[in-house]
């Protein structure tokens, strides 16, 4: 395979990342897809704007949040040495926030004073049910009735938070369900309202603009990575739904040759048994186009999208972000999968070995790093990921396990 | 300066051109191929042009129509679950070309079923089975490369959609390469649900005609057979879709079944629909 200059420099202005990417949405949304991204052009080069996220990310949400040297998970597993970026410990105990902070200040700035969002686990309907109560904005989450069903705890938090949160009783009742209903209202309300896409997919600028909102994980990992061990990770580990904490952690590190990167995605009940089983778009699917872009979907023999499926209901999207379907087809991310039991284990050995309940999201880039870091040296730095708290899953892990609550 | 069509001789030409000469607008209806099952749903098409249908849209069931009202969604699931694809929509065509020569099928939908079917040999299908246009609602002119440049070259039309959100600025890359006709979305929002004044689809009507030399069809929250005809008075076509899935919804019973009468009552609707375009300039 031919090596790039650069792994950094997209998309182009069309939106796309090599073939994927690009802008399919209806026409009623064509003109505001525009504005946005003429707006988000507009803010970036704005340092007003750069300052007010800067500040709101370090007084509200906590940043820098540690890279933190998991100790006994490294000595217990017995090679490469382990660290944690801790994004459970940002306000609202996940990554999700980082991006919401800065849509909801190009949505004021564009003008626009209604917002809405989709969001499967809940952990990014609660971020952006929060950042809508700091700013004082109405807002409406869009859930699929099955994640209401196993997510109970974060729609009260959304609930409290001042959000209405609507259940989405089409297809299987989950995240892409939830996706659709949040662009039907957005091209019915296209004048006043605000999409907070929560994940770095959807068309042109989205994917783009959730990955630099997200980016601050990678730039904080380096300068930590640095003061505390004088050099770069050797490598850096992320779960993969939509793939926004992943992209915000490789990101920055991509025209690192010696940093290695691998995007974990869900493999249910196993890969092998079939597109049903698992939420891994990349190792179980192919190209196609939905919700505004092109990517590896999960999909049958005639283009219909298929309902994936993951203990974490974080990951059980039959999409990917755009870019990480280029990283993957240029060979730059390696792109490893983890089942849901592999995924319950690492769940188990976190809480016990670290202290720390990590998201059964995060929990499928750990099912990877204990795979891999026994193999490796002592000297080999490992970056996760732990993109979220696992206190919203705690109901759902006992019920796996057998335990009443 | 106005866009013209690229096909000009198409059968949806030939039969806009009938309907000027005839002084009246016409009636464009869609229904989801293969709901609520293949057998009914093709009755119900081969019967459209008799009772007064003048383009026919058939619907190309997806998983996830996000342009769509909850009438659609619930017909695009129905004809999934009944087993409809891409090549049975396809067949369905082929089927109706054998009692009819004239009448233009015009196939709706999203783009990942014709992604996945492979754009030119779907294409070549689809212009082999009789179809003569299409509208795909996720492929905005800024993906024209996709899909509507080689429909164009492949003699198929590619309908465009233009809508209250479509300004001045943006027209004329939206009519770039529109062909057949231009459908105004007259409202900003998903199919079966708010209805627009009858003076907002005026003054979009005729902002498109001083853009296009095309046929206006103008399409979403057309319900009954007076408002069919309020739109008749101003534009080249009314197009109705979820008040003829709702009919034939009605049709179908608790256990799935399609009630003795469905399709009657279906294409009667139709005929309403057809009476109130063909009185409206009266």
């Amino acid at each position: 395979m031919t090596k790039l200059n650069t792994y950094r420099s997209g998309p182009d202005e069309r939106g796309h990342f090599g073939i994927f990417g690009g802008r399919f949405v209806a026409e009623t949304l064509m003109p505001l897809i525009l504005e946005v991204e003429k707006a988000y052009r507009e803010a970036r080069a704005d340092p007003a704007f750069e300052g007010e996220m800067r500040q709101q990310l370090k007084q509200y949400v906590g940043r820098p949040n540690p890279l933190y040297y998991a100790e006994r998970l490294t000595e217990q597993l017995g090679g490469a040495k382990i660290y944690f970026k801790r994004e459970e410990l940002n306000h609202t105990g996940a990554h999700k926030i980082n991006n919401c902070i800065g849509q909801i200040l190009l949505a004021r700035r564009m003008g626009k004073t209604r917002i809405i969002a989709e969001t499967g686990a809940g952990q990014h309907g609660v971020a952006t049910a929060t950042v809508c109560a700091l700013y004082n904005m109405p807002c409406v989450i869009y859930m699929g009735e099955t994640d209401i069903a196993r997510q109970q705890p974060n729609v009260f938090r959304m609930k409290l938070l001042g959000a209405e949160v609507r259940p989405v009783t089409s297809g299987s009742g989950t995240l892409k369900d939830a996706m659709n209903e949040a662009l039907r209202d957005w091209v019915t309300n296209v004048a006043d309202t605000f999409y907070i896409i929560g994940t770095a997919a959807g068309p042109h600028p989205y994917p783009a603009m959730v990955r630099d909102f997200q980016s601050v994980i990678g730039d904080e990992v380096r300068t930590q990575m640095q003061e505390q061990e004088g050099r770069l990770p050797d490598s850096l580990v992320a779960c993969v739904g939509g793939g926004s904490n992943a992209i915000g952690l490789f990101h920055p590190f991509l025209d690192e040759p010696t940093v290695q990167m691998v995007g974990v995605e869900a493999a249910g009940r196993g890969i092998e048994k079939g597109p049903l089983d698992h939420a891994a778009s990349i190792n179980g699917g192919r190209p196609g186009v939905l919700h505004g872009n092109r990517t590896y979907l999960l999909q049958d023999e005639d283009g219909q999208i298929l309902e994936g499926h993951s203990i974490s209901a974080g990951l059980d999207y039959p999409g990917i972000g755009p870019e990480h379907s280029w990283l993957h087809d240029v060979g730059r991310v390696e792109y490893a999968y983890a089942t849901d039991q592999e995924a319950l284990d690492a769940f188990q050995l976190c809480a016990r070995t670290e202290g720390i309940i990590p998201a059964l999201e995060s929990a499928h880039g750990l099912a990877e790093v204990i795979k891999r870091a026994p193999k490796l040296p002592k000297d080999h730095l490992m970056v996760l990921c732990l993109s979220g708290r696992g206190d919203k899953d705690i109901f759902s892990v006992a019920k796996h396990l057998g335990v009443e609550l | 300066m106005k866009s013209v069509d690229v096909l000009a001789d198409s059968r949806i030409a030939r039969r806009f051109a009938a309907l000027k000469a005839e002084g009246r607008a016409g009636l464009v209806t869609f229904i989801t191929a293969g709901d609520p099952d293949p057998a009914v749903s093709q009755a119900v098409l081969n019967g459209l042009p008799a009772t007064g249908a003048d383009l026919i849209e058939l619907g190309m069931p997806f998983t996830d129509p996000m342009a769509d009202g909850p009438a659609i969604q619930a017909s695009s699931l129905r004809a999934l679950k009944a087993g409809m694809t891409v090549r049975k929509t396809l067949e369905m065509v082929r089927g109706f070309r054998k009692q009819d020569a004239d009448t233009p099928i015009i196939l709706m939908g999203y783009f990942n079923p014709i992604h996945a079917y492979g754009v030119e040999p779907f294409l070549a299908a689809a212009r082999e089975a009789g179809v003569d246009g299409l509208i795909v609602v996720d492929l905005p002119p800024e993906e024209d490369e996709e899909l509507c440049i080689p429909a164009l070259q492949a003699g198929v039309s590619f309908v465009r959609l233009t809508t209250p959100t479509t300004d001045e600025a943006r027209m004329p890359m939206v009519m770039r390469n529109t062909s057949g006709f231009v459908y105004y979305v007259s409202i900003a929002g998903i199919t079966g649900t708010a209805s627009a004044s009858n003076t907002a689809i005026d003054a979009a009507v005729a902002q498109l005609k001083r853009h296009t030399d095309l046929p206006v069809a103008v399409g979403f929250g057309i319900k009954t057979p007076d408002q069919a005809a309020e739109v008749a008075r101003v534009a080249d076509a009314a197009v109705v879709g979820s008040a003829i899935v709702t009919r034939l919804a009605d049709g179908i019973d608790a256990s799935g079944g399609v009630k003795p009468g469905t399709v009657e009552d279906v294409l009667g609707f139709v005929g309403e629909l057809a009476a109130g375009v063909r009185a409206a300039r009266g």
